[in-house]
């Protein structure tokens, strides 16, 4: 199992995993955004004035790609409104006011028997709202039974291949035997015999501690990974540990192969093993405006400024403010924007992380093509980006661009590559929405 | 406390939010790094002059560079160090004798016409250093054709292979420079611990060089020239012309190669073949720069040509692909 994926890039990692996992307190109020995964949206089951318990589900929507919500502290509902999302919208929330009791509501831990039906352990991971909590926040239930009968490698995510996120990292070290039987329900679930852990060198302590435990008592195996950035995109992960390359447009699934998250793991078993829905999660926080860098375990729905505050404050004045990782993060736009499922890191950073330039200019240096791991030519796709050339955008592969980042990060000009393509790939978008609507049109026209 | 924070405006922008510290300046200060060794060898060899000549080139350069842009109103680019990268590369092509005033004319014509009046940076077709020296050496060929050394002029070794001559030099002669020659060619050892430099802070990847190189070694060694061994003939081939520095500090040119990794390794084959081509049936002795002026020529239809298989395409696929295109062109 020694694939490799061409291109890549290695960033400063800055990574702090021997900062000890810390609990931080929860704050006076918490926010719950009805939306924290890909799909439909939650339609909240409480009102204001209700109480409502740790654990206790507050949102819920019936369609497949969908997960409910669940309350991350304990109290008194003061009002459900639309708040500030991570993502920059006003999403609709509930805002709880924190009774410090963190009175649980627990579901019924799965029995022996319903431990062993992989019907059993979907419904108990759609009913504890879990998501793909590598970042990407997909909906893992329906990953899972979609890709019932064309998934034969089941795949856990542990590269971690982000600067600065240390998560994943510590729940190997902290909660080892955990997570291993957290992959074996997942395997379990998708009905196959084995589970490849593909986990970045830099992580030897945790891959030897894994190690130890017999992970093929659980149909696991470790599969150590060099440490290249985008490891850990999905793509990477299954080209690594199978060869096999997903297709242009197509889905893990087409190349059999379906890929969850170390935490994602971690997340199933406390939901079957001890009957807790998705309510924390551990966040490193750090970035040059924030004194010392920490790994706390964060109830969802906490404010940036909260996080900050409890993080000793600003030591200096923050630029930007990163959710996630920084190379595949989003930008917060204000602090009253809340932590989510699939928040792994919340990064303030200063203008010392700032490389933009006023007027960038390609240099044809070439380098966007040697580190992309799509193999993808940025630099001419630029171009024509710039032309507003849609033809050529397609033939150059633009769709199939996965937005790690790479040529971005690699670009000695600081031209806004990604961004670039993520624009072109919208206004592609938009017009095969035109088109068809036109075809459609002329079609009513013709029946006509 | 609130207010204050409310007040508190952030950036926005798309992914990654972070970016490798080496920008366009760190690139071309490496280029410069890498030339000491040579410029060393230079000074060490030649004298004084040749360190006048360098700096002053490229000065005039930064000059030229700065006063275009200043005249035309655009934003001033001398700081991301091209221009100097340009100014030093021309001298290290030119003989030692050059009059300081010949170089400064060859800025001007690399920098203004070739580079600036395309657009600057990036967006010239040819590699100014390179057009530099072929607009003086078609200018004041009387002078610079021909090198000099202590006031006397010495036939450069390719000078002696053209004529089918005896080879007075020895190839340890050649590769550690105790050749005549131009500035920056004749020290191969120089050349190569500049290239090692340079590949290890990944500024230029192995492959044009190599293709280069490689393909003028092969195609030396297996046509050889009569009164040389082939071996022979091949290495002095290699080291005692313009091949080792041009097929590396100038065949790397970002602006005027191929980006594309099968066209830079295609484009760097056509640079040894053309080289090659005019050593054994052009007028001239030497023939790499007028090889790598010709190919920066094809680059751009050399990267339309070397699309690459993109992620998820097997092989048969992209075969299949590239022949369904052709049935479409015909």
């Amino acid at each position: 199992m020694a694939f490799k994926f061409k291109g890549g890039v290695h960033p400063d990692y800055r990574k702090s995993p021997e900062v000890p996992v810390t609990v931080m307190t929860p704050p006076k109020q918490v926010v719950i955004p009805m939306a924290q995964h890909i799909g439909a949206p939650c339609t909240p089951l409480v009102k204001k004035g209700d109480t409502v318990k740790m654990y206790q589900k507050i949102g819920e929507n019936s369609a497949p790609v969908s997960a409910p919500v669940h309350a991350s502290v304990s109290g008194t509902v003061v009002a459900v409104e639309p708040r500030p999302h991570p993502l920059g919208d006003l999403i609709m929330s509930v805002v709880i006011e924190n009774d410090y009791q963190d009175t649980p509501e627990l579901m019924e831990p799965l029995t022996p028997a319903e431990l062993k039906d992989p019907e059993a352990i979907l419904r108990r991971i759609r009913e504890a709202g879990v998501v793909g909590m590598g970042g990407a926040m997909f909906p893992t239930a329906f990953k899972i039974s979609s890709g019932r009968g064309k998934v034969d490698t089941l795949i856990i995510n542990g590269a971690e291949c982000e600067p600065y996120l240390n998560g994943d990292h510590l729940t190997m070290l902290g909660h080892p035997e955990e997570l291993l039987r957290g992959i074996e329900l997942a395997r379990i679930a998708q009905g196959v015999d084995k589970a490849w852990y593909g986990i970045e060198k830099n992580k030897q302590d945790a891959i030897d501690l894994l190690n130890s435990l017999d992970p093929a008592k659980y149909g696991v195996e470790i599969v150590p990974e060099e440490e290249k950035y985008p490891q850990g995109g999905e793509k990477m992960q299954i080209k690594t540990i199978t060869g096999r390359e997903v297709k242009p447009g197509g889905l893990p699934a087409g190349v059999g192969c379906c890929v969850i998250s170390t935490r994602t793991a971690y997340a199933i078993y406390q939901a079957c093993y001890e009957g807790k829905s998705v309510v924390e999660r551990i966040v490193t926080v750090d970035g040059s405006a924030i004194g010392a860098p920490v790994n706390a375990l964060t109830r969802v729905g906490t404010s940036l400024a909260y996080i900050a505050e409890q993080c000793g404050g600003f030591v200096r004045t923050p630029r930007k403010i990163v959710l996630g990782g920084p190379m595949m993060g989003i930008c917060a736009t204000t602090l009253e924007a809340v932590t989510v499922k699939g928040t792994a890191g919340v990064l303030f950073f200063t203008e010392d992380e700032d490389r933009t330039v006023e007027e960038p200019v390609c240099i044809r240096c070439g380098k966007c093509i040697n580190v992309c791991p799509m193999r993808l030519e940025p630099t001419y796709m630029y171009q024509y980006y710039k032309k507003r050339n849609f033809e050529m955008l397609e033939k150059y592969h633009v769709t199939d661009c996965i937005e790690c980042g790479s040529c971005t990060f690699r670009c000695p000009a600081r031209m806004p590559l990604t961004h670039a393509f993520k624009t072109a790939k919208l206004m592609l978008q938009a017009r095969a929405a035109k088109e068809k609507a036109k075809a459609e049109a002329a079609a009513k026209e013709a029946a006509k | 406390m609130n207010e204050k924070k409310e007040r508190m405006i952030f950036d926005v922008t798309y992914q990654p939010q972070v970016r490798t510290v080496r920008d366009t300046q760190r690139i071309m200060l490496d280029v410069i790094i890498a030339t000491i060794p040579i410029v060393g060898f230079g000074v060490y060899r030649f004298g004084w002059h040749v360190l006048l000549l360098v700096l002053s080139s490229m000065a005039a350069a930064v000059f030229f560079e700065w006063a275009y842009r200043r005249l035309l109103k655009k934003s001033i680019s001398i700081d991301d160090l091209s221009a100097a990268v340009t100014g030093l590369l021309l001298v290290m092509v030119l003989p030692p004798q050059t009059p300081v005033w010949m170089a400064v004319i060859g800025d001007f014509f690399a920098i203004v016409i070739v580079k600036q009046l395309y657009g600057g940076i990036g967006k010239n077709f040819l590699n100014p250093a390179l057009a530099g020296r072929a607009f003086l050496t078609a200018s004041y060929s009387g002078v610079l054709t021909i090198v000099v050394i202590d006031g006397v002029t010495a036939a450069t070794p390719l000078g002696f292979l053209k004529a089918g001559n005896p080879m007075p030099f020895t190839l340890a002669q050649s590769f550690f420079g105790a050749i005549p020659g131009s500035i920056g060619e004749i020290s191969s050892f120089a050349i190569l611990a500049g290239a090692a430099y340079l590949i290890a802070r990944k500024v230029i990847r192995w492959r044009i060089p190599a293709a280069v190189i490689g393909t003028v070694f092969f195609v030396s060694l297996i046509f050889g020239h009569s009164g040389y061994g082939h071996l022979d003939w091949a290495l002095q081939n290699v080291c005692a012309g313009g091949v080792m520095f041009t097929g590396i500090f100038m065949a790397t040119d970002y602006s005027t190669s191929p980006v594309t990794i099968n066209g830079q390794i295609l484009y760097g084959i056509g640079i040894g073949l053309l080289t090659m081509l005019i050593r054994y049936f052009g007028g001239y002795a030497e023939g790499c720069s007028y090889a790598i002026l010709i190919m920066n020529l094809c680059t751009w239809a050399i990267d339309k040509a070397c699309h690459r298989r993109q992620f998820g395409v097997s092989r048969a696929e992209f075969a299949a692909q590239k022949k369904a295109k052709k049935e479409a062109v015909s």
